[in-house]
Formats: C-alpha cells, structure tokens, sequence
C-alpha cells in the first residue's frame, strides 16, 4: 500500500519555450480570426456606418496591435499555459490562506452549459428560475453552515466581501444616528483585507498584535476599544492555524461598547460542521465561495466573497437580493436601506453554480469529512516537517493546529544563509508550486504557510515533504545552489524581483520599448 | 460523526485505513483530538441541517441541467440586451485558452513556476495599452464599474481635490457601485455631483458641467460611447474644459468601439476605464465582467494604483525575460491598511481572455468588428423607427446601443418585452425606472452576431406587439 518511497523526488523539468512576447510576433498581414461581414443590403441602405463618428473620435490610424495568425497565437497561449503549474498539475499544499483544493471537472461542463453561459443578467425573471433557485438554495445552505439569517452573493472575491461588510458596519451606526464611530480593530494574523477594507470604506484601522501565544492580545483590545470603535473584523483560526479557544470574549468585549463583530471566514475549511459564526456570536462574515466551497482559482479569479449577517443587519444587504414567495423566485430592488451595490448585477454566478453542486455533492456529512481530512492532513504535514533540519514552529507548542501552519525557516537561515525566498523559487524544480512565505510584515521570520487541504493524498503530502526535507539537505550542503535556484523551472532566477525604480517599470511591452529606446535605463539596458 | 461508509471521490484519505494510519503518525487517538482547541460552547450540536448529498457524478450532472434548464438563453432566444454585458461572439481559441487546467486552477503563484501566466498578464496589459494607446495598466479589477470608482479615487488622491463629477446618464449599475465606494474614503467621503443630460441629445448637458466644474472638481467622468449608446460628440471640448480647472479626465469606454472610435487617450483622456467583458467572455449570467484602468507612464498616476503590477525585467541569464512585482508596497498585500485601496482576488483568468481576444482580433479585425457594429446598429435603427408608434430617440451617433421610445404604441416597455418574449425574443432593457423623462423607453443592443435575418425578424415582431396597442 501507498506510493514507493524512492519515486517521492521526481526528475523534472518544467516546459521552458523561451517564448517571445506576442507583440514581438507580428508579421503584417496575418490574421488570427476573421469577424462577420455585413450584408450587402444593410452596407448599400446604411454605408460604412463608420463615417457618423465626428472625425476627432475616429480611430486615424489602426491600434498598434500584432497580426499573428491563429495557429500561431494558439501555439503561443498553450506554451504559456504549459509554463504555468496549475493546481490541477501538482500538490498544490503550497498556498496557505488559498484553500487549493481540488474543483471537479463535471462542473466546468456545467458552467458551459448554455443555460448558464449565455444567460444575461438583466433578463426577465421568468426567464431565469434556473439559476435564481441556485442562488436562493446556495444562501440556505451558507445561512446553515454559518447559522447567520442572510447572505449576499454579490461580491467579485473576499475582499471585496470584507470592504461590503464595512459599509454594512458602517450604515448600521449610520442609521442608529450614531456618528462617532470610526475605528476598526483587526489583527495582525488576520488577512490584509481585514484591515484594507475598511480603511478603503473610511475607517482608522488598530491592528491588535499577538501575544507569546500567538494569540491576538486581548487585554489589547480592550484597551483599543471604545465609542468610537465600529467594529473588529476577525478571522479564526488564524493565518497561523491556530483557533483562538476564547473568540467568544473578544465578541463579547466588542458588543460591550456596542460595536459590530464581522468574521473572516477565508479560513473556514477545517471548521465546516464543527463550529460557526453564530456560535461565537458574529454579527457578520463572509465566505470566500472559491476557496472554501471549491471553484477554480483562475490565475487570481473570477471568484465570490458570500457576505453573511445576522437578521437585524439584513435590511443593509447589497441589492438585488433573491427572494421566493411560495412560487417563483425574484429579484429585489427596492431596498431603502441597503448599501446599494459593490458590484454590477448580482454576483459571479459561475462561482456560485459550482459552490452549489459541490455542496449538494457532499452533504453535512461530506463538509464535515471535508474539514476533518483537512485537519487531518495538516497535522500530519506539520508532524513531518517539525523534523526536518531547519524548519521551526512557533506559538502554540503542544497544541494542535487547524487548516494551515505558517512555518519558519528561521534556523536554517541561521545555520545556512539560505532563507524562506530561496527555498520557495527552489520548488518548482521539483513540480511543485511556489509555496505562499506570508504577508508582510514577518512577525514569523523567514516564513512559509501551507495548507494542505482535503484533496491530498497521504503519499502526495510525503511527496511534499520529501521535497522540503531535500531542499534543507542541500541548503546544508551547498547553500548557494539553492540560492541561485530555480534551475529546472520555466526561466531562471530573477535578480531583483521587487520593482520599484521608475525607470524600470516596463508593465507594458510600449512601454519596455521607449524605455529601451530613450535609453532611460530600461529593463535590458 | 464521520460516514465511514463512504469514501468521497474529492477527498483521498477518507479511506478508513489511510486515516488511522496517518493518526497513529500523528499520535493521536482521534480525529476528535486535532479538534482540542475549540471549546464545547463554540461547537455546533448535531449535524448540519442539509439536504441529502447527491453523491454520484451522473445525477449531480442531471440534477444541476435540470435547474439550468429552467433558463431561457440567448443562443436559442434572441436577445437585445446590452446594458453592460452583451453577447459577442466569443473565438474559440478564447474558450480553449481559458479551458486549460493549468490557467484554469492557478493562483498566486511566483513568476518561475507561473512565468506563463504573468508573461500573459504582461501581455493582456500591453495590448489593452496599444488599443487605449497608453503605457500602464494594473492587474484586472472586478468590473467596469469598480475600475471607473478607483480612477475616481485615484484621481482624487492626485489632485487632493473633494469633488467628482458624473454624467446623470450613466447606468444606475455603475452610479450605485460609485456612489458606494466613494464614500468615505480615507481622503473622507467625495462629493459625486451628477451632470445633466441634454434631452435633445443624449450627451452630457454642457452649460450644467461648466456650471459645476470648478477647482474644488477632483475628476470628471463621461462615458464614450456611453450608456445610452450615444457617442460624445463635444468629447475634445469637455476635455479642454477640465483641463482649463485642472481636474483629471476619466472616459469609460467599450473597448470593442475602439477600432474605429478614437482611444480616449487621444481627446485629453488621462484615465480610460471600463469592462473588458466583451474582449472573449461569456454572458454568464454577469460572471463574465472584469475591469480595466490605464493612464500614461506618469509616476503620479502609476504609484496610485491599487492593484498589483507585473513588470518585465531579466533574469540572470542575458536576454531572458522575467517578471517581477511593481511598487507593491502600493498595495494591501504590501502594506495592509496603508494600501492605496483594498487589493483582491478579481479576474484574472479573464484578463487574459481578453488578451488573447486581442492578439486574434489584430489591428484590423478590431476595425472591421466596430465597423460592422455599427452598420448593424445603424441599421436597426432605422428599421425600428420606421415602426408606427415607436421613435429611436436622440439625432445623435451611437455605437451598439440606442435608445428606443415605445410612448407612441400606447404599451409599456414591459408589456412590449413580454409580448416578444412570446415571438422568441429578448427586447431592450427596460429604461422607465432607470430615466423616468425618457418616459417609455428601452435600451437595444446590436453586436456583431445580430444578423439582418435577426434585425427583421424583431421588425416583424415588433410590428406585430405595436399594432396590439
């Protein structure tokens, strides 16, 4: 049984094409796809159409785009794909705080089905039942899974969800004519967004440091909370994977001065079925549909941050909300106190589709496997990798962590020189992705956060760390070829990979050129 | 509490076996124990109330076409609907390209491992930049709306200026996601002031936005070809007007008018913005929006935004490409709340949708699309208005949208849109609610794979439902 031990370490090489840039491909003339002709009649009633645009607004000279042919242009984008490692390709425990998990196929056919694909947002209801009646099942099951009364499914992705639950945070103190609440609590270990959100909705962000423990100092919080505090935006377990076991008192200390306790649920997988945000008495959270209840990632989305909240704050619920009254299934604009909208339309229905049927595929039963495999899965990655030389883990020492670990290289910096970047671009030249170090600032030196969820396997987990065990061999042994790593990836290794001079800055291939041709020390100067 | 009974297809080490191997690695007696740390007080009692799992994948496959079933779509229904999103026609290669498991069900990855997918978002970037004929663009934002909000603040971090000033035409979509997100911003709440609409026109009413313009006004916005379809004619002296106060010239644009309509960029445009939905996506229901910024390679404009930006750059073997991170201390991932905004998960996959839309569509395809556009529109148009009772409002040139007024029929634009909907087709959107002086009005979109056949075939239609009147 299982996976021979001597295969773990795998002799790769990623697809390297040295593809040029499309814009360097163009050969004058080609064409990649012809567009449709307009009939004879509407050209000989209308003629070129064209000539109506005042002569200022018309295009003088044609955009200075490639002419590549198809055959060509598909060539180019599948090597592009091919030097791309997909989580499909790997053991993607690699992203902590990103739930890679695995998103089944069957539901790539059914978002291509033409009554999902070519359905337009704005039409008639009675045309859309369909995916209307999506929608409203999907809100009773997250209303389950989170015991809160209301969801929204309009957010593009998670912060987006967090910025919507500030505004909501904020219209609730609004319309209980309370002005002088302008401060948001956040920790350190909870994700950006939980800070960046709420500041982009206006308010003075206190970020609650940990303590000795790693856990959010809460003699802190009491001390940073007041009239003025509008609410804390929290998640648990944290970016560390470690539950906070007393939640509840930070929930209770904030309603105490009468603030609103939203909860980041990105960090919910090990957790489905086990414990919720109703529980520890939020008043808000939200789901990061994609993560958590599966939808591919995307190269950075399309994704869902589901929004959540208790029945008083229902009323503030982005618009449209989908509703059902015994026989069909509508949409509701007219919503007096809600925050209006954070996105067109209502929400990425593809996301939701999926989130739906992965639900559906798996029950209370199935989320709550789902959960314990993940946990399981950590805890057995973090037993194997507390022994690699090297690899430290701080805060909760004889507890046990949830869904993800942020780890430390730490030590073998010290021993070695060879730190958390170094190991990362190493990886690839084993097929496995980039692991995600952390957030700064590093509180946890030399860091590195994985999360291996319910899709891995255990052979695929020793795979993992076999890989992880061999890069701390050879950063003992010959520090520096980890530090000139990758050697079997898609390119080599980028010198100074933070651009920030700018007369480096090149994001487009225009403006490459007249770097490069006005001499102002461009990329290749 | 687990089914052991069941061994879940998604998740491999719910063999019973695997599991009590890897706990005895862990030493631990359960799985019970890995869960110490949440108290019993925080613990659901009993088990979710779901529905019964649909465990195989042939019935969840039936289970899910059976919902969509309950859709109408417009591949078999014709449809008129624009308003933002709109069916084009969408080349295959788009579909294969996006298809890829490997860009499919990537993430965050580094440029070594993912060099493809930063090359293609470089890629998406520059040609969105030759189409606008400007050098910087971020990563995508989720929709077009949300792009026109961040110019709007970015332009407002610029300047230091409290006020903004909008087209009264614009969709209630996009007003509703601005009016949101200006609020409160961390320069404190930006006053939105909306500039009329010239009924006789459609455009931006000229004197209001001179009446309003002043050097309090952060930025002013117009959409080109705008909401209403119509092309904003006076576009180069509105430009010289905000430039005379100082102020920041943000066009929202279509990026599929751009062969033929002049890139922003070109009449005084220092932001151009939009939805690059139409570049390769699908109609999905909405899920196919993804957002655009560019301005020109001006430090004061690149270090506001609030994406993240892959630049390209070389790696240690010469004449190598690589890609590296731009100023991400910009950013919330860089510098949390000290971000410019929040920074996100937004659209990616799309971003480079778009990308290859352009690289297929070239120079001149993109001309012949906005030209063949616009004949099609034209010609619908004039179609429609030759029916009794119904008038295509405003003299004034558009591009794939205009706006019909059903007044003269004695029907409501919902009685008329119910009435084609039983003749297979999708009429316009519904503008009653949205400009109540427009009175009963629809907005008509005609892409490039509206056919004559399918121009006349709404004509006879329409003839038909106006005569009911």
């Amino acid at each position: 049984m299982g996976r021979n031990k001597s295969t773990l370490l795998r002799k790769f090489h990623q697809a390297r094409w040295d593809e040029e840039i499309i814009c360097e491909m163009s050969v004058p003339g080609e064409r990649g796809i012809l567009v449709p002709r307009v009939e004879r009649e509407i050209e000989a009633e209308i003629g070129d159409g064209v000539s109506r645009i005042p002569e200022s607004l018309r295009r003088a000279k044609p955009a200075a785009l490639p002419e590549v042919s198809q055959v060509r242009t598909l060539r180019h984008f599948l090597r592009l794909s091919q030097e791309t490692m997909g989580a499909d390709m790997t053991v993607d425990a690699s992203e902590g705080t990103c739930t890679m998990k695995y998103s089944p196929k069957v539901h790539e056919q059914l978002v291509g089905n033409p009554g999902l694909r070519d359905i337009h947002p704005l039409q008639d209801e009675d045309t859309i039942q369909g995916i209307l009646e999506v929608y409203f099942r999907l809100e009773a099951f997250l209303k389950e899974i989170s015991g809160l009364d209301h969801f929204s499914f309009q957010p593009g992705g998670g912060a987006q969800g967090v910025y919507a639950n500030a505004c909501m945070v904020r219209a609730w103190h609004e319309a209980r004519g309370d002005e002088k609440r302008s401060e948001i609590i956040t920790t350190l270990f909870s994700h950006p967004c939980d800070a960046a959100s709420p500041a982009t909705a206006g308010y003075k962000v206190i970020t609650l440091m940990p303590d000795e423990s790693g856990y959010p100092d809460l003699e802190a919080m009491k001390a940073a909370l007041s009239e003025r505090t509008a609410g804390i935006f929290i998640t648990n377990p944290e970016d560390t994977g470690i539950y906070n076991p007393r939640i509840d008192e930070y929930v209770k200390a904030a309603h105490g001065v009468g603030a609103l306790c939203a909860y980041d649920q990105a960090n919910a997988n090990g957790i489905l079925g086990i414990t919720r945000a109703r529980e520890a008495g939020f008043d808000l959270c939200h789901f990061n549909i994609h993560k958590t209840f599966s939808s591919p990632h995307a190269c950075m989305g399309h994704s869902t941050g589901a929004v959540g909240v208790a029945r008083e704050l229902g009323r503030f619920l982005p618009v449209p909300r989908v509703t059902f009254d015994g026989n069909g299934y509508h949409l509701e604009y007219d919503r007096p106190d809600s925050i209006g909208r954070v996105r067109c339309f209502f929400g990425n229905a593809p996301t939701i589709l999926r989130a739906y049927a992965w639900i559906m595929q798996h029950g209370a039963a199935g989320l709550r496997e789902v959960a314990e495999c993940s946990v399981l899965n950590n805890n057995y990655l973090l037993k194997k990798l507390s022994e690699i030389p090297g690899v430290v883990i701080q805060y909760a020492e004889g507890k046990r962590r949830l869904e993800q670990v942020r780890y430390s290289w730490d030590k073998l910096k010290q021993d070695t020189g060879v730190g958390t970047e170094d190991v990362m671009r190493r990886m690839a030249d084993f097929g496995l992705q980039h692991y995600w170090m952390s957030h700064p600032p590093w509180i946890v030196p030399e860091p590195f956060t994985l999360e291996p969820c319910e899709s891995y396997s255990k052979d695929d987990l020793d795979e993992y760390v076999a890989v992880l065990r061999q890069i701390s061999r050879e950063a003992y042994r010959d520090p520096q070829f980890v530090k000139n790593a990758p050697h079997n990836s898609v390119v080599h290794k980028v010198p100074s990979p933070g651009i920030d001079e700018p007369e480096r800055i090149a994001v487009t291939w225009r403006q490459y050129l007249r770097k490069k041709r006005t001499g102002s020390g461009g990329p290749q100067e | 509490m687990s089914n052991d009974s069941i061994v879940y297809p998604y998740i491999p080490n719910s063999v019973p076996e695997i599991k009590a191997r890897m706990l005895e690695e862990i030493g631990a007696a359960s799985i019970e124990e890995l869960y110490a740390e949440i108290p019993s007080h925080l613990r659901l009692k009993g088990p979710l109330n779901l529905p019964e799992p649909i465990l195989d994948e042939a019935s969840i496959k039936r289970h899910v076409e059976q919902l969509l079933r309950k859709n109408r779509n417009c591949s078999e229904t014709l449809s008129f609907l624009g308003a933002g999103c709109a069916r084009h026609y969408v080349p295959a290669v788009c579909d294969e390209i996006n298809n890829r498991a490997e860009f499919l069900t990537a993430y965050v990855g580094e440029s070594y491992a993912d060099h493809g997918k930063w090359q293609a978002f470089f890629e998406y970037a520059s040609l969105m930049g030759d189409l606008l004929e400007m050098d910087v663009l971020s990563c995508p934002l989720y929709d077009g709306p949300q792009a026109a909000a961040t110019s709007l603040r970015m332009a407002s971090r610029i300047s230091g200026r409290p006020q903004v000033l909008l087209p009264r035409s614009m969709g209630e979509e996009t007003l509703s996601v601005i009016g949101n997100y200006l609020k409160g911003g961390r320069e404190s709440t930006l006053e939105v002031g909306l500039v009329g609409l010239d009924p006789a026109t459609g455009l931006v009413d000229i004197r209001d936005l001179a009446s309003k313009l002043s050097d309090r006004t952060a930025a002013v916005a117009i959409e080109n070809p705008g909401y209403l379809g119509v092309i904003e004619t006076r576009a180069e002296e509105i430009s010289r007007m905000v430039q005379a106060h100082g102020a920041e010239m943000v066009v929202y644009t279509d990026p599929v008018s751009l062969g033929v309509m002049a890139p922003p960029a070109n009449y005084g445009a220092t932001f151009a913005c939009g939805d690059f939905h139409p570049l390769g996506m699908h109609m999905l229901c909405g899920g196919g929006q993804g957002g655009f910024i560019a301005t020109h390679d001006d430090m004061r404009y690149v270090a506001e935004f609030k994406d993240l930006m892959f630049g390209l750059t070389e790696t240690v073997r010469e004449g190598e490409y690589g890609f590296g991170e731009v100023l991400f201390e910009r950013t919330s991932y860089g510098s949390r709340e000290k971000g410019k905004e929040y920074t996100g998960t937004t659209t990616g996959l799309w971003a480079i949708t778009a990308g290859v839309y352009l690289a297929l569509l070239g120079p001149k395809g993109m001309q012949e699309l906005g030209q063949v556009i616009m004949q099609r529109a034209q010609y619908a148009a004039a179609r429609l208005a030759g029916i009794e009772g119904v008038e295509v409002l405003f003299p004034t040139p558009f591009f794939k949208e205009f706006v019909v007024s059903f007044g003269g029929t004695g029907q409501s634009v919902e009685q008329v849109n119910k009435a084609l909907l039983e003749h297979g087709i999708i009429g316009g959107k519904d503008l009653s609610g949205e400009f109540p002086e427009l009175g009963q009005s629809a907005l008509y979109c005609v892409t490039e794979i509206v056919t004559k056949e399918d121009i006349d075939r709404l004509v006879r239609a329409l003839e038909a439902v106006a005569g009911r009147g």
